[in-house]
């Protein structure tokens, strides 16, 4: 392996006899973050994560020192902090490992947050369907309530905070910030008109409101414990710190694999860490950041210069795994979840799979998103039962065109983002299959499990 | 969000055009002043901004200036560069700021509203030769205007119900809905009532009442009026008949002293709806389920269709007579009427004046609601103030005119519109009496009447109201009335001229204006034609401190009234 993982989130995860209770934490020293941050002054560790220019690892990669910069302390209002574990994007599994299996490292993380922003209550808002993970932290914010490390006078400090686990009920638009906090407020989780209401000016009951991811959140305690400069040495300029990757597809061994960012590139994560493909098959594509990222093609190159000037002229297996590489390629990091299709696939099931998945959970408030995420569906599961059109590509291509930018909020994007790629990558594909099955060619083995 | 915005005006850009607009006004509002239209289906003016059809989509930028200095960038002709958005923005989430660039009309602009109408028919039914809102539908409107023309969708259409009572009145088709939320915020923000909401999502959202509640308040009709499509509709409108048959009539609603301001539609003579007309000042652009059922009234089987003599039918001018020789007695009073126009409590006054006697009036009152149904359940009992018919605020009961009539002081009668059995009055008493009645419709009255005169309803003629808040407000005749029946004025005009012995010439609501202008302080200067659709706030301060029953509702509240002065320039 040419690239050894840096485990800085993960360190303890999997370890043999590392438990989820807080004594385990605490001998593995867990929680010293937390009294040192106490013994800073909050904006002191705003500007330690301000430096360590940590970037949000939900999906957008925004800077989450500079999120909490813009948040309105002149109103007077409550703020309020959220983590975000409402982790649904299709391929990703990283923050579940922390959850399940290290609960009271997000804890840290976020009762440190919640001083650093001067938070009056914090809550985490994790997916329906972790209801063990929910538990999990349930249990760990008692014991960590009985030692005092979170709830009123924080380890005899003035400050107090309390943290409340929130279940989602199953929705996937509940991952988007706005949308999460209208769900915590008890309504549907439609997602708010941006401007007005950016959640650090009106969020929460139109309150100032942090929303950060899980990783994000765990990551400003190991900010805090190597300050936010050296912090800012793992990775790259603008691609700080580490990141846990999630892998699944077609490759010999999948899973979740931490690394600094840009130190590897995508063909050393599928070849050297995650055994390559199954054997006699080659690689098809490869979708870099979880299901809504745009599509890449084995086989093509991709040119270009990046923010700082430098020309790149990489294969899809050169592309940097890092936040700057895949955007650069026309793609995005996005969650982290990598997903690898070799040859053996149809292409076209999945692009039918994705839209179904993405028109089952449209929340319906707005018209591109909903009917377009539909329509796609309906295209694409036609296609797949026999009846393709050669024009269909087009279709998919004008309809996904129709939705992109035009929505609310960044599900529009997710919608159309893959339809747009898969038909840019594939149109003969596309094409093909209409006449694949007019020769009656588009036959599938006995085997095939069809994914819509 | 500020809706109107301030009266200074700064220039924005449209499509290369520079106009003036008032500055905070919203966007798809700004932009009517100057001729121009966004389309919108969820955006309505007096409710909160959902955002979420999209339809109004607009390229939209703001002259480009350096962060850190301030200055003007500007391109190599020297002109200040436009920093677009990358993306489209909705127009009914912006207001105007000076120097905003929009772009209404470019080809991006219309590719958005293209894709936009052909979303948002790619599930709905299509179903318009059965749709009750074909002819008044934003659908078909924005579908000529900026739709494809063809459809490229060949999948199957989602199944919705089709007819769910959502309420008394109004009745739901879920196809048709295009989930705009215009209906479910009317009901939270305005009538009070959150009954509305969606279940499931996607496209496969439907929109229902909650579970145990249904939509019965008294503004439920409103949610009608605003959707814009055919989703939901008025039950007892419901494929009565096409819109586009209608002859509509600007009217003024005769349920309470608000005055709400309606259009009354009809097709040959008869009226199959009324709805709302926007009027800031007094009803926006609601008003009461309540009040569209008044048109029925038209048709009712106790309708007065001819004159009476002692019960018995008879010609008009034999029934004039045998009224003017009975109210040549001198032992006369009158019962007059707050359903009447300001027109016809005009006559009434002369009369009154001419036989130097009191008119009373009866005062019909109700619960308020707060928002459009208040206290006086009369159109007009502040005209009859402006008329000096009456000085004070009337009561509900007519004790003074039962005393008079115990003292032998009175015997004979001429009541407009009410039944005097409301009044508190001893019916034995009344037996007594000679009563000349003028009304649209028959009641215990006009059974004891000797001599009954059938007059129209606001809906047949035109006239005017004064409502709660001194603003005076003309209706217009929206259907002609039962053959053989002449308007109140005319009657009234024909009586005064008996009585008097004098000539009046056939009153035209614009001759009576001209005395009535002339007579009245607060109508000076004012003439019928001159009272415009949103009519004219008149000066009350003479009237400020009157115990008036109505305490607040959607735009007049009683202690505002009261603390207000020179609303309207002393006349």
């Amino acid at each position: 392996m040419a690239v050894s993982e840096h485990r800085l989130l993960l360190k303890n995860v999997d370890q043999p006899g590392y438990e989820t209770d807080i004594d385990c934490y605490v001998k593995h020293g867990g929680y010293e973050m937390l009294k040192k941050a106490y013994t800073m002054k909050p904006e002191e560790i705003c500007s330690e994560v301000m430096d360590s220019g940590v970037r949000g690892r939900g999906g957008a990669g925004f800077p989450a020192g500079l999120k909490w910069k813009f948040l309105d302390r002149k109103s007077g209002k409550p703020i309020y902090l959220i983590c975000n574990a409402d982790e649904s994007e299709p391929g990703t599994f990283k923050d579940r490992q922390v959850i399940y299996k290290d609960p009271h490292q997000l804890i840290e993380g976020m009762m440190i947050t919640a001083f650093a922003i001067q938070a009056k209550l914090a809550f985490i808002y994790i997916r329906g369907e972790m209801f063990g993970g929910a538990r999990i932290l349930e249990k760990a914010i008692e014991e960590a309530r009985s030692q005092n490390l979170l709830g009123d006078h924080i380890l005899g400090s003035d400050y107090s905070c309390d943290l409340i686990v929130h279940r989602g009920a199953g929705s996937y638009i509940c991952g988007e910030e706005t949308g999460l906090i209208e769900s915590i407020e008890g309504k549907r989780p439609y997602p708010r008109i941006k401007p007005p209401f950016f959640p650090a000016v009106l969020g929460l009951y139109q309150c100032p409101t942090i929303v950060n991811n899980v990783e994000t959140l765990c990551n400003v305690k190991h900010i805090v414990e190597m300050t936010g400069k050296e912090y800012a040495k793992l990775g790259k300029p603008n691609n700080t710190g580490t990141r846990i990757w999630s892998v699944s597809g077609h490759v010999q061994k999948p899973g979740y694999y931490e690394f600094e960012c840009g130190a590897l590139t995508y063909g050393e994560l599928i070849y050297d860490v995650c055994g390559g493909l199954k054997p006699g098959r080659k690689l098809l594509a490869l979708i870099p950041g979880g299901s809504s990222s745009k599509v890449l093609r084995a086989g093509e190159r991709f040119k270009g210069k990046l923010k700082d000037g430098t020309a790149f002229d990489w294969a899809l297996e050169d592309i940097p795994l890092d936040f700057d590489g895949p955007m650069a390629a026309g793609s995005m990091s996005g969650s982290g979840a990598v997903i690898i299709l070799d040859d053996s696939v149809d292409i076209v099931e999945v692009l039918a799979n994705i839209n179904a998945f993405y028109a089952h959970e449209s929340c319906g408030q707005c018209t591109p998103c909903r009917e377009g995420s539909l329509w796609l569906k309906k295209v694409t599961t036609r296609m797949c039962a026999g009846n393709a059109r050669e024009e269909d590509a087009e279709l998919i291509e004008s309809i996904a065109k129709q939705i992109d930018g035009r929505t609310i909020c960044a599900h529009g994007e997710a919608t159309a983002w893959p339809a747009m790629s898969f038909i840019h990558k594939f149109r003969d594909e596309f094409k093909d299959k209409a006449i694949k099955q007019a020769a009656n060619l588009d036959k599938k083995p006995e085997d095939f499990i069809h994914l819509v | 969000m500020s809706q109107n915005g301030t009266q200074e005006l700064v220039p924005v850009n449209i499509d290369g055009q520079e106009f003036n607009l008032p500055k905070g006004m919203n966007l798809v509002e700004a932009v009517n002043t100057v001729g121009k239209e966004i389309p919108h289906y969820c955006y309505h003016p007096k409710l909160s901004v959902a955002g979420n059809c999209r339809m109004c989509l607009i390229d939209m930028g703001m002259p480009m200036r350096d962060r850190a200095t301030g200055d003007a960038i500007l391109d190599e002709n020297g002109v200040q560069k436009i920093g677009w958005m990358p993306k489209p923005a909705i127009a009914c989430n912006s207001n105007v700021s000076p120097g905003l660039h929009i772009k209404l009309e470019s080809e991006t602009v219309k590719d958005y509203r293209n894709g936009i109408m052909e979303f948002l028919l790619v599930n709905h039914p299509l179903d318009c030769p059965i749709c009750d809102q074909a002819g008044e539908c934003r659908l078909q409107e924005f579908s000529a205007d900026y739709g494809r023309g063809y459809s490229r969708f060949i999948e199957d259409k989602n199944v919705k119900p089709k007819r769910t009572k959502l309420g008394e009145r109004v009745t739901l088709d879920d196809e048709r809905c295009i989930l705009c939320s215009r209906c479910v915020r009317f009901s939270s923000e305005i009538a009070g009532e959150d009954v509305l909401g969606f279940v499931d999502r996607g496209s496969y959202s439907t929109l229902t009442c909650y579970p145990g509640k249904s939509l019965d308040h008294n503004y439920s009709l409103n949610t009608v009026d605003i959707c814009p499509v055919g989703a939901l509709t008025s039950t007892d409108f419901r494929f009565k008949m096409r819109v586009w048959f209608l002859k509509e009539a600007n009217s003024i609603c005769s349920e309470s002293s608000v005055g709400s301001n309606t259009v009354v539609s009809s097709r040959e003579g008869k009226i199959y709806r009324i709805t709302p007309r926007r009027n800031d000042a007094v009803n926006d652009t609601w008003m009461t389920d309540s009040a569209r059922e008044l048109y029925k009234q038209v048709e009712e089987d106790t309708r007065l269709l001819s004159p009476q003599i002692l019960q018995k039918e008879a010609s008009l001018d034999d029934a004039l007579s045998q009224a003017i020789e009975i109210l040549k007695n001198d032992k006369l009073r009158m019962v007059g009427s707050s359903l009447s126009s300001v027109e016809e409590q005009f006559i009434l006054r002369k009369i009154a004046k001419i036989k130097e006697i009191e008119c009373y009036f009866l005062a019909h009152l109700g619960a308020e609601d707060g928002l459009l149904l208040s206290a006086d359940r009369r159109p007009n009992t502040r005209g009859a103030l402006l008329n000096d018919l009456i000085s004070d605020v009337p009561t509900s009961r007519l004790d003074r005119l039962e005393e008079e009539i115990k003292l032998g002081l009175v015997d004979t009668l001429l009541v407009i519109h009410e039944d005097l059995s409301l009044t508190g009055i001893d019916a034995e008493l009344l037996k007594d009496l000679k009563i000349v009645y003028l009304g649209t419709h028959t009641n215990s009255t006009s059974a004891l009447a000797s001599v009954n005169l059938p007059t129209l309803t606001v809906f047949e003629k035109k006239g005017s109201f004064v409502n709660q808040s001194f603003r005076l407000q003309k209706f217009n005749q929206a259907v002609p009335g039962p053959a053989g029946l002449f308007p109140d004025t005319l009657i009234l005009t024909k009586l005064l001229s008996g009585i008097s012995g004098e000539e009046f010439i056939s009153p035209t609501v614009d001759l009576i204006w001209e005395e009535l202008a002339a007579s009245t302080p607060e109508l000076n200067d004012i003439t019928f034609h001159s009272i415009g659709t949103d009519g004219i706030a008149l000066n009350a301060d003479r009237f400020r401190n009157l115990q008036f029953p109505e305490v607040k509702s959607l735009k007049f509240s009683i202690e505002d009234f009261r603390a207000t002065e020179d609303l309207v320039p002393a006349l």
